[in-house]
């Protein structure tokens, strides 16, 4: 019965006998892509359950307020490696925004033919160079200049500099072609100086997605292992000098918690899942703040 | 004096022109410079290696016996990554662009965004504790039932830290980069064509494939280079997760005898390197640096060509996005 | 500066101030030193030696991995015990470790392989030319081989069943061959999961050294600190790798510092005709009985390990990591800092403190007096 209805109207009206296959596409295809949708969202659930759960443990006082000088096993913290992490990433942004800013100043108001071309190719380029690249980079100058085998925490900054800067170039190159003309023009007309215009002008109207790129450039290298790991080193006590010895960051010392762990593993594991909860929060709340700060200024125009 | 003053303010004028010009060329020219001092300092360091016939890690006979189970193991775990991450990612973009609400889907387009922020150390860690003890069953069950089909051959590690897992962990990294490349031109498909579409009675899944896809394509391929890029360059998620045999070449997906790769192999070996072996691992960095230059590269160019209708605003679209994702190498 | 701008900068500057407010620049457990910390032991109070002077200075110092952990309890108790001295041992290796000594970038070495005797004779940049070099066994660590068959904790296996097991010859644990060996124990039928270390090792060679000394036929494999790349099986990174991995993994074997070995299924080796456990004495006598090298000066105490003796009771999968120094330094201060550190390492406290952290076996009879005669020497 049901067999001869359905010869009968594919027979009289072949129309609608297509469009519901059409249709049963249509609803496939959109049932797979959130699935798919969802399905990416499963491992960031649990990373981040997981590292909260686990980190959580050892986010205490003492985390924040020792080092691992002179600890076995239990106890101790990674304050020295916060303090390294702030001080190589802060003496990478101290080289890398004024160069940053700068190169994008110029391929904006200065750059054209073929050097502002190539110079936009490489930036390009530069994104993409793996970090453990620029830590041999900066191992093998320093190698040179020191002597095999110095660790230092700016010899870091560098390999880091070279992450950063073409993050911080590309941002505030956006940034500043979105300077509406007006102003420029506005500035030029009453005959002030080009320099003085891109000074008073252009950088102060920029200010705010300038400094949304170049938290995200933060963003970008704060988390960085592996140059870290070849040329900063890890040490258990602080080191307040970054021209001088080893330094531990939070990366690394996750990494080497995990490496190597002493007899009694739980401290250890403890310590870095505490740590890599502090790297996620810093991350996350730094490119939540570089998002609204960009949305803003965004939303201003 | 009235005329020197004004001549002195002119001059100044003009020096200050001068300066402020020279100090952003030199900026310019410092950050190109940076990158041939890259590869200069890379050759320099390790020409010892690459002339080498002893004394490499490994024992190899000259670098590129050192360097071709290496590069196998990189384009194999990042073509793994990049196959499982593509239809993920493409999904992810359409659901944002086209099936979501705009206000959830501004939402979980940060959420996603995530995922690229998250340092790669921690991806390592979660792997290693709790994606691969996780795997290790179904690996089990693969490869007894799905054993005859040879990437699936072999014994079955009991503990999943195989090159499948490690691809794994290399997918969720990319397809953060992906999406955002895919949402940003997607979004740039031209209205007009959309709802024409739509109006001569096209579903949506059909106004995707005829208007959508096609318009957003080299954006996607830029996407997936600069992905693979991304994918050949990960150092620690990998030499966390990856059980590796650095010497081998092999196709097998389930095994706990896997090939390293070049990154990986570079981490673990370098800080009790000595001599000639410190010349290696560098030597093997700039082989590494060689080819996601060119694959980046690519990936610019295709971004770059004018396609079918030129959209003038194509690369800077693509741009934008990578620099809003682009939280890691 | 416009509004907004000022805006965007107060988003900046606030957390970071907030922070940093919270950290403290110094951590709690690091006690200052006396003076400010001074950066070299040139630095060191060299006065005349009536009174002791407190010690201070750095000493930096690198070599062998295996024994990072014995260094971390070594350095923790002796920092503690003198708060202006800071020790830093990088775990480089052994090979890095040698060269640097040699070219006098580390004051002292680790190495799981002493200097060649012609090595042994030669300059040393941080020594006083002419002098003998110092080698002594500060880290004697025995190797176990562990396993994970759920309730069975031992097991009797002789050097050629090792071979095989990490060979992938034997695949499964009821083979005859383990059988054969062990009556008394019922054998699951479970799948074989041999560990190894994917970095560089001491271990490794110490482990592999053993096989091919006392079961050629069946380990005809070269003899490296890298596991040989034709076998098989589950690598991992680093000692905790294969402890996790072999815990938590039924089936699996692996090889492993003694003293991380505690909770697992353990080997016991065949030595002579007997089954021989590990225990930190069966091993000090593996290395008492073991005959020292000759040719060499009588500062540099270097064993020539018996992979083969026959003595019963013994367990001669012994690992001995070699601590090289100068009996005479350049630099005085220095002298003086290796000499005390030098000697804390080698006291029976030094030696109990890094069984306690690393599981180490600590330095027993004729042996320790003759190192901490050489140490005492130091200058």
């Amino acid at each position: 019965m049901g067999m001869i209805d359905f010869q009968e109207k594919s027979d009289l009206v072949s129309m609608p006998k297509v469009k519901t296959s059409r249709k049963v596409t249509d609803r496939v295809v959109k049932v797979v892509i959130i699935a798919f949708f969802g399905l990416a969202l499963l491992p960031l659930i649990s990373l981040l359950t997981t590292v909260i759960t686990r980190g959580v443990g050892r986010f205490d006082p003492t985390f924040f307020s020792s080092s691992m000088r002179g600890v076995v096993g239990a106890g101790g913290g990674a304050v020295h490696a916060i303090w390294g992490t702030l001080l190589i990433t802060g003496t990478a942004l101290i080289i890398s925004a004024p160069i940053g800013i700068a190169a994008a100043v110029y391929l904006v108001e200065y750059g054209r033919g073929k050097l502002a071309k190539l110079l936009t190719f490489l930036v390009d380029v530069m994104t993409g160079i793996p970090s453990i690249v620029a830590g041999l980079f900066a191992y093998a100058v320093f190698s040179i200049i020191l002597g095999p085998g110095t660790r230092s925490g700016v010899a870091g900054s560098i390999a880091l500099s070279l992450l950063m800067i073409p993050v911080v170039i590309r941002s505030s190159e956006e940034m500043l072609r979105l300077v509406p003309g007006e102003q420029r023009e506005a500035a030029i007309a009453l005959g002030s100086p080009k320099y003085r215009s891109i000074w008073r002008v252009i950088l102060p109207a920029a200010a705010p997605g300038i400094v949304s790129g170049v938290m995200l450039g933060i963003c970008r290298i704060i988390g960085e292992t592996a140059p870290l790991l070849l040329v900063a080193g890890f040490t258990d006590s602080m080191n307040l000098n970054v021209f001088d010895g080893r330094m531990a960051t939070l990366p690394v010392f996750i990494y080497s918690q995990w490496q190597n762990k002493g007899t009694d593993s739980v401290a250890y594991e403890g310590r870095a899942w505490s740590a890599a909860l502090m790297l996620i929060g810093i991350v996350l709340i730094m490119n939540i703040a570089a998002k609204l700060i960009a949305a803003r200024t965004q939303k201003v125009r | 004096m009235f005329m020197t003053n004004q001549n002195n303010a002119k001059r100044s004028r003009v020096f200050f022109e001068a300066s402020a010009r020279f100090v952003v060329l030199g900026a310019g020219v410092l950050v190109m410079g940076g990158l041939f001092g890259v590869a200069l300092f890379l050759v320099l360091q390790g020409w010892p290696a690459i002339t080498a016939t002893s004394g490499l890690p490994r024992n190899a006979a000259n670098l590129w016996e050192l360097a071709a189970p290496l590069a196998f193991g990189s384009v194999w775990a990042a073509t793994i990554a990049l196959i499982l991450a593509i239809p993920v990612a493409l999904s992810c973009a359409l659901a944002l662009t086209e099936y979501l609400p705009k206000q959830l889907s501004t939402t979980l387009g940060a959420v996603i965004d995530v995922l690229a922020a998250i340092p790669s150390v921690v991806y390592g860690l979660w792997g290693i504790m709790v994606l691969a003890p996780m795997l290790a069953g179904p690996y089990g069950w693969m490869g007894q039932n799905l054993g005859w089909i040879p990437l699936f051959a072999g014994e079955p590690s009991a503990t999943g830290r195989t090159i499948l897992t490690a691809g794994l962990v290399l997918a969720v990294m990319i397809m953060p980069i992906m999406t955002a490349i895919s949402r940003e031109v997607f979004a740039q498909a031209p209205k007009e064509l959309r709802e024409a579409s739509i109006a001569l009675g096209a579903t949506k899944w059909e106004m995707i494939r005829m208007v959508v896809l096609p318009y957003g394509r080299s954006g996607m391929i830029s996407g997936a280079m600069l992905a693979l890029g991304r994918a050949l360059g990960e150092t620690m998620a990998v030499a966390m997760v990856l059980s590796a045999v650095p010497g081998l070449i092999s196709f097998e997906l389930l095994t706990s005898s896997n090939p390293n790769t070049v990154a990986a192999f570079i981490a673990q070996n370098f800080p009790e390197a000595h001599g000639l072996e410190v010349s290696a691992l560098i030597a093997l960095g700039l082989a590494l640096f060689v080819i996601t230059f060119v694959v980046n590269g690519i990936a610019r160019k295709i971004s770059n060509q004018p396609s079918d209708d030129a959209k003038p605003g194509l690369l800077a679209r693509v741009k934008n996005a990578f620099v809003a994702t682009g939280v890691r190498a | 500066m416009n509004r907004k701008s000022l805006k965007a900068a107060r988003l900046l500057v606030l957390p970071t101030v907030v922070m940093l407010g919270a950290l403290s620049a110094c951590a709690t457990n690091e006690t200052p030193p006396p003076v400010a910390p001074p950066t070299s032991a040139s630095q060191a109070p060299t006065q005349t030696v009536d009174t002791p002077p407190a010690l201070s200075g750095t000493l930096n110092a690198g070599g062998a991995s295996s024994m990072t952990a014995a260094q971390e309890a070594w350095r923790a108790d002796f920092q503690n015990a003198n708060s202006g001295v800071t020790i830093n041992y990088d775990p480089t290796g052994s090979g890095t470790g040698r060269t640097n000594f040699s070219e006098g970038g580390y004051v002292f070495a680790g190495t799981d392989a002493a200097f060649s005797v012609e090595d042994a004779s030669g300059d040393f940049a941080g020594c006083v030319a002419g002098t003998s070099l110092v080698e002594i066994p500060a880290y004697i660590s025995p190797i176990a081989v562990a396993f994970n068959l759920g309730e069975i904790k031992a097991l009797n296996l002789d050097a050629a069943t090792i071979s095989e097991l990490f060979a992938g010859v034997i695949t499964n644990w009821n083979d005859p061959k383990i059988a054969a060996q062990n009556p008394d124990v019922t054998l699951p039928d479970q799948k074989v999961t041999p560990v190894h270390r994917a970095d560089k090792s001491g271990t490794t060679q110490n482990f592999t050294d053993y096989l091919s000394k006392v079961a050629p036929a069946a380990w005809p494999y070269e003899v490296e600190e890298t596991w040989p790349e034709a076998l098989k099986g589950e690598a991992v990174e680093k000692t905790q790798g294969v402890r996790e991995a072999v815990s938590s993994t039924l089936g699996a074997v692996g090889y492993l510092d003694a003293s991380q070995a505690k909770e697992l299924g353990q080997v016991a080796i065949k030595v002579g005709d007997d089954y021989v456990a590990y225990s930190p004495q069966a091993a000090a006598l593996a290395v008492e009985k073991s005959p020292a090298a000759t040719g060499r000066a009588a500062t540099d105490i270097v064993i020539n390990l018996d992979r083969t003796l026959a003595e019963p009771g013994a367990y001669p999968m012994v690992l001995i990591s070699y601590l090289a120094a100068c009996s005479q330094y350049s630099n005085s201060a220095d002298g003086a800092l290796v000499n005390a550190y030098l000697s804390y390492v080698v006291s029976p406290e030094g030696q109990n403190a890094a069984a306690a952290n690393a599981g180490s076996a600590p330095l027993s009879g004729s042996l320790a007096t003759q190192v901490a005669q050489v140490v005492s020497a130091i200058k």
